[in-house]
């Protein structure tokens, strides 16, 4: 007997796509980007957004991740593409999804996708990282350092075992600061709350915030004693002098 | 074993190594005052970055709620005692937390069992166990209630009870600690747990959560007359609630109960099993709940009846949920759909012991087929009985999908062995309705068997391998195509208070493990068969563990307490349970006793011997039982109440019930009406 042949199913064909910036907050920032894909796939259920489905026996909704933070990390810009069966208002569809998403998963900019090569739009990454319980002079030292050397090993284990790289060459703008102790911090030691505000080039292997605080720990044997908060603020395209990046939506609202 | 053979997970994102961190010894409790009540995430949100897919304790799930504290007079933990992405999707625990929130005078929150990395840390900076609606101190509810699907989770309430505060003995609690309750199967045994908890239900849990609520809160009001005693005594008079320790149990000198009698005045002997009707009243879940995590099950369920009165000899859950309650096909079909737009899902389970027996299948799954045709959700029915009429269901059901795997039970390999256990499908049955499956486009069958059940010998075990044989053989025939593959798993029979087996010798985990090899060898030196057929097995070891507390009486609680000590947890897991652990804590705990493990599992009972569960009522009658067992010695079938005469197992009689079941005479659901524009379409909003 010949196996059966594909559903005859129709599917319905993408007439739009949408490009989506979510924030991650909270304590929903230990989600992963799998988590993330289940509670957005059922969300857009939910929200009865008209997803175009790929063909065959096990569719799939027409949707493409690009470049998701790490697991505990917190985010406010983080981009998602989906393609629909009908146009829809992409403010409708931003405010339908963010009410269906749990709190701390917030849906906060839509536009209709006009251009193409989004993914490759985002360049860099702007973080802020939090270091409760390290001291602003220590941090600066350490920022000073790091952005001192040309070249800053640390190793990170990957899906292909422990890889060691560059730490420092993607790192275009280092700064330190100190601020008053996040509010949710109670320790005496935490008082201090040094912050690091970060442009981390994107490539391969990536160099994530946590690589980067490897390197300060090499260079300037900075541990923090509390796990630091991270989030990322923004990416996007690298602006003109280097130091920030830019809206990559940009382009598509021009358009 | 449930989720046995589920990996603990990749090593998760860590920020800095707990290795490299010095960790602040600083008393947490002293720096913030604790309030009964009071999240405590902050504490534990510090300890996330450290451990393995922290996503399990935050909370957050799509439908839940956290209500307020002080507005609430009886407030639940609800525990499912495994790990979060095993015990979230249960379904005993989502009814008993939307039942109970829905009360304006009591809340229910969820906790589970964390893993050792998080038990470490929280050990060592002072983090109690947590709910994961409103991170509460369990320790600070009035009640906890434990829902306990198999009794290797009996590990994971101590940990859960350490962690909290609450003194692992029940007798050394005081009113300030949660009143422990045990619930879920393995509650029809409580004795093994008797001196951990302080009450136990057995049934079903909708009404008896609500009673127990309506108890515990006219005794606040009331001023706590008596105390924790008190409020327990008047549990135990309900005659509804079991509460150990107001029975004593007295031994003979051989180590058998001499007898199970109460301490106290107006306390009832027997304690009998809850049973709800009329499920049609009882439409939950209402709002599922949706985990981001990643779980076991990601479905929308929905049980279609309860019960089974197919009479399966080895089958507890058969057993204690009689009688058979059905859902209507109207009901079943409003929870889809309320569920579907609820949750999200993309998959519907059609749950029950035996889904393919509910009176109105057919017409249930053509019109949910009909529903769901274009809307990319899929319809499962996860338990198929070996009926080529399953097949049917199954073609209709997956109209448009994948069909990757068809599941049958026949459960023994031999037709003697099958008429053992009372599982009623010959060899023609089997391999007919294999057929149907494979020649229906069906590529995978996968076929489910016990080994060690009564009277069994090697050669019934080997013709599971004659079996798997002889469905290749005849799958490549109707198909013409050598790509179809059988997979048989087998699991270890583990004999079950309440049942017909319950007085039987549980097989030695030595001559079980030989008896798979024996199995496996058979089956790899086919050449012309056997690298179509898959075997997944386990070996014998959990079984013995599970037959102790299964079929433990009290004195197995000594054997718990300390194999806890020695570092048992999660004893579900292949990875984390150690059989020797368990065997040298039965050393030690049972050292002065004359029982010991081999009494509590691969002895024979004898008609006379008081069991350790005789004083808990499941409505079912001891001599029918012991008939039934005697049968299944004799090989003598019997039939499905449902289609023959009433044979007196003495359920309905006992506990006044009565089957319930359709047809309704409804064929035809209307299709769910079409609703307003779309609010996201451009054009709708533009207008």
């Amino acid at each position: 007997m010949a196996p059966r042949p594909q559903p005859d199913r129709e599917t319905a064909p993408a007439v739009q796509r949408l490009r989506l910036q979510y924030a991650k907050r909270g304590r929903l920032r230990f989600s992963s980007a799998r988590d993330f894909q289940r509670a957005l796939e059922r969300a857009l259920r939910r929200a009865g957004i008209p997803m175009a489905y790929s063909a065959g026996f096990s569719p799939h909704p027409k949707i493409s991740y690009a470049n998701a933070s790490p697991t505990g990390v917190a985010s406010e810009a983080e981009y998602v593409e989906i393609g629909v069966t009908e146009a829809c208002d992409p403010e409708a569809v931003r405010a339908a999804l963010d009410a269906a998403l749990p709190p701390g998963l917030d849906v906060v900019d839509a536009v209709e996708a006009r251009t193409p090569d989004f993914a490759n739009r985002l360049e860099a990454s702007l973080w802020r990282v939090e270091l409760p319980g390290v001291s602003a002079p220590d941090a600066a030292r350490a920022v000073a350092a790091l952005l001192a050397a040309e070249e800053v090993l640390v190793d990170r284990m990957t899906k292909n075992g422990r890889r060691t790289f560059d730490a420092r060459g993607a790192v275009i703008r280092a700064s330190s600061s100190g601020e008053a102790a996040d509010e949710s911090a109670f320790d005496p030691a935490a008082s201090d709350c040094a912050i690091l505000t970060l442009v981390v080039r994107h490539g391969t292997p990536s160099v994530r915030p946590d690589d980067v605080l490897s390197a300060l720990r090499r260079v300037a044997d900075l541990v923090p004693p509390i796990p630091p908060r991270v989030t990322r603020l923004a990416q996007g395209p690298l602006d003109e002098a280097g130091t920030s990046v830019n809206d990559p939506f940009a382009p598509d609202r021009a358009g | 074993m449930a989720g046995a053979n589920l990996k603990v997970g990749g090593c998760g994102e860590r920020w800095v190594s707990s290795r490299s961190m010095t960790s602040p010894s600083i008393d947490r409790s002293s720096l913030r005052p604790h309030e009964p009540g009071d999240s405590v995430f902050d504490r534990l949100e510090r300890l996330l970055p450290l451990i393995t897919k922290p996503i399990q304790y935050i909370g957050g799930e799509v439908n839940a709620v956290t209500k307020s504290w002080s507005e609430a007079e009886v407030r639940w933990a609800l525990m499912y005692p495994d790990a979060y992405e095993v015990g979230a999707p249960n379904q005993g625990v989502q009814i008993l937390y939307e039942v109970i929130n829905e009360r304006d005078d009591a809340l229910a929150e969820r906790t589970y069992a964390v893993w050792p990395d998080l038990e470490a840390l929280m050990r060592e900076h002072g983090v109690p166990q947590f709910t994961v609606d409103g991170h509460r101190a369990v320790g600070d509810f009035d009640l906890l209630g434990l829902s306990f699907s198999t009794e290797l989770g009996y590990t994971n309430m101590l940990t859960a009870l350490d962690l909290a505060g609450i003194p692992l003995l029940a007798v050394e609690r005081d009113e300030s600690h949660p009143v422990v309750v045990a619930g879920g199967h393995a509650a029809f045994n409580p004795e093994p747990i008797a001196d951990f908890v302080d009450a136990a239900v057995l049934g079903d849990g909708e009404e008896a959560v609500l009673l127990i609520t309506d108890i515990v809160r006219d005794w606040k009001r009331a001023g706590r007359p008596g105390g924790r005693e008190g409020l327990l005594l008047e549990l135990a008079r309900t005659g509804s609630v079991y509460v150990p320790r107001f029975y004593d149990v007295d031994h003979l000198e051989d180590g058998r109960i001499k007898r199970v009698a109460p301490n106290r005045p107006d306390v009832p002997w027997r304690v009998r099993k809850h049973t709800l009707m009329d499920l049609d009243e009882w439409a939950y879940p209402k709002n599922p709940l949706v985990p981001l995590a990643e779980t076991v099950h990601e479905r929308m369920s929905v049980e279609i009846f309860r019960g089974c009165t197919r009479g399966c000899r080895f089958c507890q859950a058969g057993m204690i949920t009689r009688p058979v309650r059905e859902r209507s096909i109207t009901s079943i079909a409003e929870i889809v759909e309320n569920g579907l737009q609820r949750t999200g899902y993309e998959e519907v389970g059609l749950l029950s012991l035996s889904s393919a027996d509910h009176s109105e299948i057919a017409d249930i799954a053509r019109n949910l087929a009909d529903r769901y045709e274009d809307s990319q959700t899929s319809l499962s029915l996860p338990s198929t009985r070996v009926d080529a009429f399953n097949v049917d269901l199954a073609n209709e059901l997956s109209r448009n999908g994948r069909r990757s795997g068809l599941t049958f039970a026949p459960e023994g390999g031999s037709e003697r062995m099958r008429k053992v256990i009372n599982k009623q499908v010959t060899e023609e049955d089997l391999i007919r309705t294999v057929t149907t499956a494979y020649a229906g486009g069906w590529r995978q069958v996968k076929l489910y068997f016990m080994c060690g059940l009564p009277t069994e010998t090697d050669d019934d075990v080997l013709q599971i391998a004659t079996l798997a044989r002889e469905v290749i053989r005849a799958g490549r025939e109707a198909t013409g195509r050598r790509d179809i593959r059988c997979t048989v798993s087998i699991g270890g029979f583990v004999p079950k208070p309440h049942t017909p087996f319950q007085w039987a010798g549980q097989l030695d985990h030595e001559t079980t493990d030989a008896r798979l090899r024996k199995l496996r060898d058979a089956i790899r030196s086919d050449r012309e068969y056997g690298k179509s057929i898959g075997l997944r097995y386990h070996d014998g070891k959990p079984g013995i563990v599970e037959g102790l507390l299964s079929r433990g009486d009290r004195r197995v609680g000594r054997v718990i307490l300390q194999a806890w000590r020695d570092g048992a947890r999660f004893d579900g897991w292949s990875e984390h349970f150690d059989f020797d652990r368990w065997m040298s804590a039965a050393a030690t705990a049972l050292a002065d006793d004359v029982v010991d493990v081999d009494w509590f599992t691969t002895r024979e009972r004898q008609r006379t011997e008081v069991l350790p569960w005789d004083h808990l009522d499941s409505g079912l009658d001891v001599e029918w039982l012991w008939e039934d067992w005697q049968d299944a010695l004799d090989e003598v079938a019997v039939d499905d109440c449902r289609w023959t005469p009433c044979f007196d197992c003495g359920v309905c009689d006992q506990m006044d019930t009565e089957i319930q079941v359709g047809p309704t005479g409804v064929v035809d659901l209307p299709m769910p009406g079409v609703g307003p524009r779309n609010p996201v379409l451009a054009d709708s909003t533009s207008a």
